[in-house]
């Protein structure tokens, strides 16, 4: 009997203070974050969109291999000797056309592993999280800002330059050979001739290839 | 008697003494489950419904009524079709006959008449019966379990409210719940305290716990809610239900807990009665302090739902025939001899 009262006693005792814990919860102010009307900032360093400053980009591919997915697709172009990319801001001089960049954000994992490779820090998260899409290939975000037809022109461009420097390279290369030629044979003229002096010299200085490897 | 055939004169005064009660029990029943939503968020410390209507989302519960309105009425193929429908209707006609007797202001009660607790806790018990009902029309499993375990419930916990109701009226001398709320009025108790039946007699205290307990028990309510408790057997009796069948369940059950905190309010905290005594008082005050009451009272149960677990079935019934039962005779017993020693 005595048992019932004490269990009794204590199941009144913990319903209070649960009472009391839940009627302190209810007047204290909620936590909720209305989402949609108020944002949140992002903390610094906050992983959530990638971004390209495609005018600091020199084209250099470190991020594409730094990325473990591959979700980085770039292609380049040399540019002619005629035009002048100009300088990023960070100084360093421009030598490619970018005719693609494009990050497949479906693929990224935001390891963030490309950001830190980037010599010129162009490649960059940006706090921006509210970018979902009913089409999956919608994710793919094209960076480039060369148009088709520019690029077009731009490949067509450095393929001509390119076939021309190789045009130029065969024969510089052709010209190499031939010096190389040339001087081959007064070489072997020469030694032609020194041989045959030597010859005569030849039994006087005997050599001593004992005594130079001790 | 009224004869409604021979007598056309009254129909309209009958039909519009039975609406108010109606517009109560809706009008409270889509603001308790926009509360009861909201009550949930702020012990969770969350917002709730904050969208539809602007101000907090008060028109939430409207939306809702109107989305259930909309949906399609599905009859489970192998349901017994007619007691299928029928239940959810019988079960809201028994909360809602039960108001008839409540006294809502000293000027309007739905039917005075002598035997008013009687007839209260008598119709009921009709709920028992339509959860039942709805339950093996359902031909579910989780159905039957939930309208099993309700019917074992209600039939159990009876026991102790009608002991304790029965203390009250020990005390009180009538079953007419108008007189005894009227017999309440005054604030004579130590100069200040209103002459409510809680502060009367001792005992009383102790009859009201249990008479909580077991109101909480016979409305559902966690942690009673064992014939619908969602984790074990989905939604229990109400499982094959939607659109606005399930609606009127839900309408039931807000108007048996709206019903059942009256009961206590009339029975321990003086009915109508401002506890200022004359200051307030009036017919449309008087409708404000009992509702205030009631509403407290509900409260108090949406407090303790967000706050308990719920109880086993073997334990339920543990509470109620080990627990309950021999306290509210012996309460009873002690209330009697106070009344007639002092």
């Amino acid at each position: 009997m005595l048992y019932v009262f004490k269990e009794g006693w204590s199941t009144f005792k913990s319903i209070f203070t649960g009472m009391g814990v839940t009627i302190r919860h209810f007047f204290s102010p909620s936590v909720t974050e209305k989402y949609p009307y108020e944002k949140i900032e992002l903390p610094k360093g906050a992983r959530a969109k990638l971004h390209v400053n495609i005018d600091d980009c020199i084209g250099c591919n470190l991020c594409a291999r730094a990325c473990p997915v591959n979700c980085i697709d770039i292609e380049t172009v040399k540019a002619t000797d005629d035009v002048d990319l100009g300088k990023t801001s960070t100084g360093n001089p421009k030598r490619f056309w970018l005719t693609r960049f494009d990050i497949d954000m479906a693929k990224c994992m935001y390891c963030d592993l490309c950001v830190h490779p980037c010599p010129t820090n162009c490649i960059y998260m940006v706090p921006e999280y509210e970018y979902s899409e009913v089409d999956r290939s919608n994710l793919v975000y094209h960076f480039s800002n060369l148009k088709p037809e520019m690029v077009a022109e731009v490949k067509e461009k450095a393929e001509q330059e390119a076939e021309q420097k190789k045009r130029e390279r065969q024969e510089m290369m052709r010209k190499k050979a031939e010096a190389a030629k040339k001087k081959k044979e007064e070489q072997e003229k020469k030694q032609a001739e020194a041989k045959k002096s030597s010859n005569k010299n030849d039994n006087d200085k005997p050599s001593t290839p004992g005594k130079k490897d001790s | 008697m009224i004869n409604f055939a021979a007598n056309t004169t009254y129909t309209l005064p009958i039909l519009v003494h039975a609406a108010v009660p109606l517009t109560i029990i809706v009008v409270y029943a889509l603001v308790a489950i926009w509360g009861e939503r909201k009550v949930a968020g702020f012990i969770q410390d969350r917002l709730g419904p904050m969208h539809v209507g602007r101000w907090h989302g008060w028109a939430q519960s409207i939306a809702d009524l109107l989305k259930l309105l909309q949906k399609e009425d599905i009859v489970p193929k192998d349901a017994s079709r007619f007691l299928f429908k029928f239940a959810p209707f019988m079960m809201f006609a028994a909360s809602y006959a039960a108001f008839a007797v409540i006294p809502f202001s000293s000027g309007y009660i739905g039917s005075n008449i002598n035997i008013g607790v009687f007839y209260l806790l008598a119709v009921t018990s009709l709920l028992t019966l339509s959860i039942i009902m709805a339950a093996w029309a359902s031909n579910n499993k989780w159905s039957l379990l939930g309208g099993m375990r309700s019917a074992a419930q209600m039939v159990s916990y009876e026991v102790p409210t009608i002991a304790t109701v029965l203390t009250v009226i020990v005390v009180a001398g009538s079953l007419n719940l108008m007189t005894i709320t009227e017999m309440q009025a005054g604030n004579d108790i130590l100069g200040f305290l209103p002459n409510w039946l809680i502060f009367q007699n001792p005992f009383l205290i102790v009859a009201f716990i249990i008479f909580f307990i077991s109101i909480l028990a016979e409305a559902h309510r966690v942690p009673f809610d064992l014939p619908e408790s969602e984790s074990e057997l989905v939604a229990g009796y109400q499982t094959e239900y939607s659109g606005i069948r399930w609606a009127m369940f839900m309408l039931a059950e807000y108007a048996d807990m709206l019903l059942l905190s009256l009961l206590g309010a009339v029975l321990f905290f003086g009915g109508w009665n401002s506890p200022f005594g004359d200051f307030m008082s009036g017919p449309f005050w008087e409708f404000f302090w009992f509702m205030l009451k009631g509403l407290l009272l509900v409260f108090v149960m949406m407090w303790i739902r967000w706050t308990l677990p719920r109880y086993r079935v073997d334990q339920l019934m543990h509470i109620c025939w080990g627990i309950l039962i021999p306290l509210s005779f012996i309460n009873l017993v002690l209330v009697a001899l106070w009344e007639v020693i002092f």
